[in-house]
């Protein structure tokens, strides 16, 4: 999906890294294949880039400017029109098993701006520091996740069910999954990476109490990706030091 | 990061969560934590300690002898604007430095097969 925009913008000095967050590579490898892009496509089986950069769902963008810092946090990103969802369409939902028509009814109403997200990033390859979208790296921080202990601790348990899943003990990773779906509810990432490995469909099943179609009715499909903030930094915004709850230096010391 | 001991390599902990052991104390970023000098015996990291100073979760699974030790708390998910030092295998396995891109823009993009 990405290529084309990477085609476009690559001799104008932008670099696109795709990183497939997947337990399981195997499952990301026919994608990447059927692509055959150009720019690096990375696999991260652990979910390290999920942690270090707060993302909750996918697919998500960062940008890094050319000394290495981040320009914006992770933020719902996309190119455009994604012809897979696309073709889901013009199905005939009447002609398939309940929680499938549900899952396509629900997938249809979400919201994901491309155009907006293209637009920003095409003016920041041209301007960027300049960019009115390139932020500066107090505000980057400030508008990344919020991670209060409960998030944290969603991370380790998440971690946890991974491990065990690799090593070969399914059923006892469910118990941390579970766990952490319980203290960061709001973490798709999470959940359909779990969801995934028992249902590749994500439907209703013995070991969650939740399936994308039923969670997703629950927030409404129209929030499942949160609207773009595409503002400029005030410029009068507190330093991240400022800010209440921030990291550990200021709050320990 | 999963633990199979409490007691960590300096070098590990920083490529797994960012954190560097420095004279200052745990670093990141700008951002430097104090550690009493217990935390850092013989140049390995005491987790309990560290985790405490850092709030960091740790929890353990009995069953397995695993610990999981997660990222900070207290704050957002970025601690720092610095790009993390990324190093992950390509589709034919061969490790790729994030860093390797310095000079150009990069658009990082999380995505997943399921």
């Amino acid at each position: 999906m990405w290529q084309a925009l990477r085609t476009e913008l690559h001799p104008h000095g932008l670099e696109i890294v795709t990183v497939a967050l997947d337990v399981d590579p195997e499952s990301a490898y026919r994608f990447i294949d059927q692509a055959a892009p150009d720019h690096p496509s990375l696999i991260d089986s652990a979910h390290i880039v999920d942690e270090l950069l707060g993302i909750v769902n996918v697919p998500n963008g960062v940008w890094i400017d050319e000394q290495g810092v981040l320009a914006r946090p992770a933020e719902p990103a996309s190119p455009g029109r994604n012809p897979t969802l696309d073709s889901l369409m013009s199905i005939d939902t009447s002609t398939l098993p309940p929680h499938l028509a549900d899952t396509l009814i629900e997938a249809r109403k979400i919201k994901l701006d491309h155009e907006s997200y293209v637009v920003a990033l095409r003016d920041w390859v041209t301007n960027g520091a300049a960019s009115p979208y390139a932020l500066p790296p107090d505000e980057v921080v400030r508008r990344s996740q919020p991670r209060p202990l409960e998030v944290a601790t969603a991370a380790a348990a998440f971690e946890l069910g991974q491990e065990l899943h690799r090593r070969g003990h399914p059923s006892d990773a469910v118990a941390w999954f579970r766990e952490a779906h319980r203290l960061q509810p709001d973490n798709w990432t999470y959940k359909r990476q779990a969801w995934s490995l028992v249902d590749p469909l994500q439907g209703p099943t013995d070991e969650y109490e939740g399936y994308w179609a039923k969670d997703i009715k629950a927030i409404g499909a129209e929030n499942y990706y949160p609207p773009l903030d595409l503002s400029p930094a005030p410029r009068d915004r507190p330093t991240a030091s400022d800010v209440p709850g921030s990291p550990p230096s200021a709050a320990a010391d | 990061m999963i633990l199979t001991s409490l007691d960590i390599d300096t070098a590990e902990l920083e490529r797994r969560t960012g954190w560097s052991i420095q004279p200052q104390g745990a670093c990141k970023g700008d951002v430097c934590v104090p550690l009493s000098d217990g935390v850092v015996p013989s140049g390995r990291v005491s987790v309990p300690e560290l985790a405490e100073r850092l709030r960091m979760p740790l929890l353990r699974d009995e069953t397995h002898g695993l610990w999981a030790l997660g990222p900070e708390s207290g704050g957002r998910a970025l601690t720092t604007a610095a790009a993390p030092d990324l190093v992950l295998p390509d589709r034919q396995g061969r490790a790729f430095a994030l860093s390797s891109l310095r000079g150009r823009k990069v658009l990082l993009v999380a995505w997943a097969s399921w």
